[in-house]
């Protein structure tokens, strides 16, 4: 009976993960109830007063160990709960936890050292005369997400409902992930229940919640789906909101994730984070901020790949219709320098500084831009629009977007030179407008271009809203980077920006 | 033993049986969808023409972009009002 108590709280505890205060009839004896680790210096503080307590306290004192039974040695040691059983049961948030039971029920509990709450508690007074009125107490072992994750796998109290793949004796974990198809090429970690556990634990939102509707099977893709392919993708649980962020905006109408899976073209979903969370879950917007090394940057874009492959079955050579493809199609995601006075590429997309968010765009590799000469903005500018005017073809116009990530050392020639955001965007449009003669089919020399009917028209070579501009990069190098975009807006991909929810 | 999480849509496959195919394209109203492609209408042009020419009957329609999936009121359309497509899909 009281076994079955105590499972019950603990997968009421999983699914919901706050709070319950009733004591499990039978749990714990009645008297005054305390629940410490050796591991917690707030716990060693107050082991003396454990002692006191057991001469001068009116009932019982029971005290639980969660690290070690040989602790507290002033009373002798405390009763195992290294399995963490009771602990569970009393969905513990901090060490030490001290309880008082009346009949089996818990009436009162307080956390930490308090003298003046643990003298109300016990009705002792003078406790711990020698000790600071107040400390802090320690996180419960309970809430470590490694334990809390192993607990209810072996409860069976996960609340996940993915289909369970039970492999062979023999078989290779990474082997069978291939041979299953779940692979973009290179290895997997396996998501076991555990792991997904772990995962899930980065967000607020239920494993059940459906997070988006995924092409090309329109598949609806719970936060568990996510969860699991984050894994397998290499993430930690606290990338977690801004893969669900990601995955959500690269669903939405407007950014068309089909038609940029199914096109020939070469582009796939870049993923750009900015706010606070980028620099917290250690993203990098520096040195080699768009290539390899920084573990958030690359699996949280590599999970949103194998979201489209594995949930929404988006393969290459399947719906995948590529002609060349390119590499950051196995992942690409890098979090913007935020240190300028020119704002943020989420803020011009309408998110204030303070939120977290991310912008999806439809781009292909990325080409470089060199001007190590150029010390002033007119002609630093002059570059960018001649090297931008090449995007997916220098004859057409409008119909691509692109994305223009500016390096810190090009970026002080415009901050020198008193040059805003919106200043550079006015110059750089009047020297991207192109007259007919320059982008009309058969111009030039060229038979691509803009139809006839355009012939007589000047042309912007990027649509409203179509030219992104990022910041990103090292301190040293006189090189920005362009990343052509996709057949642009309502024809083919608008890029989308969402917050980061937790 | 190892249990893994299944990070697929877990969707079975459904197999459906293709439409009939016409033995003769007499009397039937031919479907011709654009799917505004680059250059896919001067395969559609010619195409109309040599129908046409056969006294065959032509309905024409386009996509409004080729990076989406047809709409849904356009496909009811196409399959209310013809007995055979043809798509022009390449560039």
């Amino acid at each position: 009976m009281q076994r079955r108590t105590v499972r019950a709280l603990a997968d009421r505890r999983c699914l919901t993960p706050r709070h319950r205060r009733h004591q499990p009839d039978g749990v714990l004896p009645d008297g005054l109830a305390a629940i410490v680790k050796r591991d917690c210096p707030t716990c060693t503080l107050v082991a003396p007063v454990l002692a006191e307590l057991r001469e001068r306290a009116d009932a019982p004192v029971t005290v639980y160990s969660q690290d070690d039974p040989t602790f507290p040695e002033q009373i002798g040691g405390a009763i195992d709960d290294t399995n963490l059983e009771v602990s569970f049961a009393l969905d513990l948030d901090t060490v030490p936890t001290l309880l008082r039971v009346i009949d089996g029920e818990e009436v009162a509990r307080t956390v930490g050292w308090s003298r003046e709450r643990w003298e109300a508690l016990t009705g002792v007074g003078n406790l711990g005369e020698t000790l600071p009125p107040h400390r802090p107490g320690c996180g419960s072992r309970t809430r470590d997400p490694a334990i809390a994750g192993a607990r209810a796998v072996a409860e069976g109290a996960t609340g996940l409902q993915a289909r369970r793949v039970h492999l062979g004796a023999e078989e290779d974990e990474l082997e069978a992930m291939f041979e299953r198809g779940w692979s973009d090429g290179l290895p997997l970690v396996p998501p076991t229940p555990e792991r997904v556990v772990r995962m899930l634990a980065g967000t607020t939102r239920a494993p059940d919640e459906v997070v988006t509707i995924v092409p090309p099977d329109l598949v609806e893709c719970t936060v568990e789906k996510v969860a699991i392919n984050a894994v397998m993708a290499g993430c930690r649980p606290e990338y977690l909101p801004v893969v669900l962020a990601a995955v959500e905006a690269a669903c939405t109408d407007d950014f068309n994730m089909h038609g940029l899976l199914a096109t020939t073209y070469f582009s796939g979903p870049v993923v750009v984070v900015n706010g606070p969370i980028a620099p917290a879950i250690g993203m990098n917007n520096d040195v080699n901020a768009l290539g390899p090394g920084n573990r958030a940057n690359a699996t949280i874009g590599r999970a949103l790949q194998l979201v489209v492959r594995n949930v929404g079955g988006g393969r290459p050579g399947g719906v995948d219709r590529a002609t060349l493809g390119q590499p950051g199609k196995y992942t690409f995601c890098f979090a913007e320098r935020e240190d300028t006075s020119w704002g943020t590429l989420a803020e011009e997309r309408g998110i204030p500084r303070a939120k977290s968010a991310v912008t999806v765009f439809a781009g292909e590799g990325v080409r470089g831009v060199v001007d190590q000469i150029s010390r002033v903005p007119e002609s630093l500018t002059r570059t960018f629009a001649e090297c931008l005017r090449a995007t997916a073809h220098p004859k057409l116009a409008i119909a691509f977007d692109a994305m223009l990530v500016i390096s810190p050392e090009h970026l002080r020639v415009y901050e020198e030179a008193g040059w805003s955001r919106s200043r550079f965007r006015e110059e750089l449009g009047a020297l991207l407008t192109m007259s007919g003669s320059e982008h009309a089919r058969g111009t030039r020399g060229i038979a691509e271009g803009m139809p006839e009917a355009f012939a007589e028209v000047p042309l912007p070579k990027f649509r409203e809203g179509g030219m992104l501009i990022a910041h990103a990069g090292g301190g040293a190098g006189l090189f920005s980077a362009i990343v052509g975009g996709w057949v642009s807006g309502a024809m083919g991909s608008q890029p989308v920006t969402l917050e980061v929810r937790a | 033993m190892t249990t893994l999480l299944d990070p697929t849509g877990e969707l079975s496959a459904t197999t459906r049986e293709r439409a009939p195919r016409p033995s003769s394209l007499e009397g039937k109203t031919i479907g011709l969808l654009d799917i505004t492609k680059a250059r896919g209408d001067v395969f559609l042009d010619r195409v109309a023409e040599v129908f046409a020419g056969r006294g065959l009957t032509v309905a024409r329609f386009a996509k409004p972009t080729f990076t989406k999936v047809a709409p849904i009121d356009l496909r009811h359309e196409i399959s209310t009002e013809c007995d055979v497509v043809i798509e022009a899909l390449a560039d």
